[in-house]
């Protein structure tokens, strides 16, 4: 965990008495509608479809279990007893009332939390791998460099007031788990010929009505300079990117634009002023940094690590769970664990408070205290000896938050949607919760093997569905709520998925997703085959004809216009 | 003009401010306007641009009113004939002039007055400070006096540290 140190306290102490202020004053008829709304919005407060939400803000998903119970209490005493794991790992809370969101960030802050600017046209929460810090395939810890980035981006002035929303995300190690390509910025730390460390700077993807894939604007760039490279690219974006529509405001429409080279050309001429000044980072800032993170005390362990699980290799469905949801770690004898928030019948990333006290009891058993949250909405205890993996499995089942579908396709990331979210085409969670009971089986999800399926309430595409293996989109159609399906798309590499043709009613979603499961076991040449690697084999047209039927007239059509109809 | 801040002071302002509309009708020339000659005039970057030699033969001082959108870059050069930079903000959200502020400030190294104008707002003085302003021309809705408590807002900075 990062310890705050005086000046993180006072700031997020300060931030609160900033916000009652302003809360005090638009009740008071001081301050309009519209300004309080880019006031609070960077304070994490929308105002929603029944009710408020709050944005609680998890910098880059890690998370104490002191926090946790803080957030079951805030959720319970200010809210109706749950919270929603969102896919830039955050908490929301759907039912705060608006003259009480000062005295729970007042709670937060207490626990070294807040809900700074997990909203507005700021740069919001930097987000990482779950898994930082503990990968086999670690090229540095991530956590480190993105507490440096939050704290350049913490009220930084100059980039307060963007044209639009800015996310960052950094991955630290081999695989990018962290969706670097379809972020405003990816950092993808990597090493050079000598070891030295330094980033691969990606620019301009993003999902939202115009999803785009990043372009790399530097291969390498030596991490003393990160603070400054960032400088340099925010200010082009802030003094150039369009202001004049909201729907061409985000850097990827200045990078297309402006075309790579052109954008690269302007931010190297603004970083030539800037680099090697005082934003420069040293060994000593990192240093200080890495000092303020407490790391887990491993114990030596020694050569068996897995005489517990031996006896339980014969239970199936502790098998099933130990294949998907436990992973790998750097330190012998230990490993991560992620805890499903994908069980049938809940919506996708929603937990009770009291599943938060017991998961934060489980983090104080079974994990040093610690947990992550992942961006596909599930929990992460990311330090469990192996042999504690049989009775941590008892106690997570009993809980509800074993089931062994991490990379399967019940494990589906979902926006809100319709159900609290104002911007909303049509609702998600009912979507999800149908596919979710039509793949019941656990013989055949683990058959159909890993499969993304996301979903999205609408074109903003918090739901990540371009980036599924299977993408689904509520739109509006008259009024009614329709859903348009895609195939294809990935997170890393990262790929975008092509519609399959025209839009269906709620009901037969299920149905079609069987329909693209079936073409899938049809056509995969072995079950090593994922699905994603069966689209890209042989393509959108195949799977068209499945669901459609042969040469069904609207299904030709160029998809993409479908998309943003 | 009585809303003015300076240095954190609420200040009687000597300066008049010109903008596009009042000085740039007449003519492609544009027109300086019938000030006495000792007022202290702030004028656009096109009245600048085409009645230099004339400005500067005024007795007053001389301030410069730079746009969202104007390039700091091409006024650069100019900066030691002003005393005063005002940046406009055409609204609450535009926050381009937070980035003139900056490149003004440290990369031409300007030390005159620096004044925030247009949508200037309480909520929003602690930035502007940040980023060097230093006199703030806030909008006719504002209380001057409590807004000045915006600059104890906060107590530290990331950036500054």
């Amino acid at each position: 965990m990062y310890r705050y140190d005086q000046v993180d306290q006072r700031l997020v102490d300060e931030r609160v008495a900033q916000f009652r202020d302003q809360t005090r004053r638009f009740l008071a008829g001081k301050l309009s509608e519209d300004e309080f709304r880019a006031l609070r919005l960077r304070n994490g407060l929308y105002i929603q479809r029944y009710a408020p939400m709050l944005r609680i803000a998890i910098p880059y998903g890690l998370l104490s279990s002191k926090q946790l119970r803080k957030l079951a209490d805030v959720a319970r005493r200010y809210d109706r007893g749950y919270g929603h794991f969102s896919t830039r790992q955050n908490l929301q809370l759907n039912w705060p009332k608006l003259e009480q969101v000062p005295d729970i960030l007042a709670e937060l802050a207490t626990v070294q939390m807040h809900a700074i600017q997990t909203s507005g046209n700021c740069v919001r929460n930097v987000t990482t791998d779950h898994f930082a810090g503990v990968a086999p395939d670690e090229i540095v810890d991530s956590f480190v460099w993105c507490e440096l980035i939050r704290q350049w981006s913490t009220f930084n002035p100059e980039f307060s007031y963007l044209p639009r929303k800015f996310k960052i995300g950094v991955n630290g190690a081999l695989e990018d788990r962290v969706a670097t390509f379809v972020h405003d910025i990816g950092l993808h730390a990597v090493r050079n010929s000598e070891n030295q460390v330094g980033f691969k700077v990606i620019v301009g993807g993003g999902l939202g009505r115009t999803p785009m894939i990043g372009q790399v604007i530097r291969d390498f760039l030596p991490w003393p300079h990160l603070l400054t490279y960032l400088d340099a690219i925010l200010r082009v974006y802030n003094r150039f990117g369009r202001r004049d529509n909201i729907h061409k405001a985000r850097v990827k429409i200045l990078l297309k634009e402006r075309g790579v080279e052109r954008f690269r050309d302007e931010v190297d001429a603004e970083w030539a002023h800037l680099q090697d000044g005082p934003g420069t980072l040293t060994a000593a800032d990192v240093a200080k940094v890495e000092g303020r993170f407490t790391r887990p005390a491993y114990e030596k362990i020694g050569t068996d690590p897995i005489s517990g699980i031996s006896e339980m290799g014969s239970v199936p469905i502790f098998r099933a769970w130990r294949k998907r949801n436990v992973h790998g770690h750097k330190v012998p004898g230990y490993a991560s664990v992620t805890l499903s928030l994908k069980k049938t019948g809940v919506p996708p990333g929603d937990v009770t408070s009291d599943q938060m006290d017991a998961i934060a009891d489980l983090a104080d058993r079974y994990s040093f205290g610690e947990l992550r949250v992942s961006h596909e909405q599930n929990l992460i205890l990311a330090d469990v000896r192996t042999r504690d993996l049989p009775a941590l499995w008892r106690e997570a089942r009993a809980l509800g938050l074993a089931t062994p579908n991490i990379g399967l396709l019940t494990n589906i990331i979902s926006c809100p949607g319709g159900d609290f979210c104002a911007l909303a085409n049509a609702k998600s969670i009912p979507v999800a919760l149908a596919i979710q009971e039509r793949f019941d089986g656990l013989d055949y999800l683990h058959d159909i093997g890993e499969l993304d399926l996301n979903i999205s309430g609408c074109m903003n595409a918090c739901g990540h569905h371009h980036v599924g293996h299977i993408g689904i989109l509520g739109v509006d159609k008259n009024g009614e709520e329709w859903y348009q399906i895609e195939i294809g798309g990935n997170q890393a590499p990262a790929s975008l998925g092509k519609v399959i043709g025209p839009s269906f009613a709620r009901a037969d979603i299920p149905g079609v997703i069987e329909k693209l499961i079936a073409c899938y076991l049809e056509r995969r040449d072995s079950e090593a085959e994922r699905f994603i690697d069966v689209v890209q084999r042989i393509g959108v047209e195949p799977f068209k004809e499945y669901v459609y039927g042969h040469a069904h007239p609207r299904a030709a059509r160029s998809p993409r216009q479908l998309a943003t109809a | 003009m009585a809303t003015l801040i300076r240095e954190r002071r609420v200040v009687r302002d000597s300066w008049q401010l010109l903008d596009s509309q009042s000085c740039l009708q007449v003519g492609e020339d544009g027109l300086v306007p019938d000030f006495p000659d000792a007022a202290d005039l702030v004028v656009p970057r096109k009245l600048w641009a085409l009645r230099r030699d004339d400005l500067l033969e005024r007795r007053g001082r001389l301030g410069l009113r730079l746009e969202a959108d104007d390039e700091v870059a091409e006024v650069a050069s100019d900066l030691e004939h002003f005393a005063l930079v005002a940046v406009d903000f055409p609204k609450f959200g535009d926050g381009r002039g937070y980035s003139t502020a900056r490149l003004l400030r440290e990369r031409y190294g300007y030390k005159g007055e620096l004044r925030a104008v247009g949508a200037v707002a309480r909520d929003l003085l602690h930035f502007m400070e940040e980023v060097g302003f230093d006199a703030y021309d806030l909008r006719e809705c504002e209380d001057a006096e409590e807004a000045l408590a915006a600059f104890e807002d906060f107590s530290a900075s990331y950036q500054k540290r």
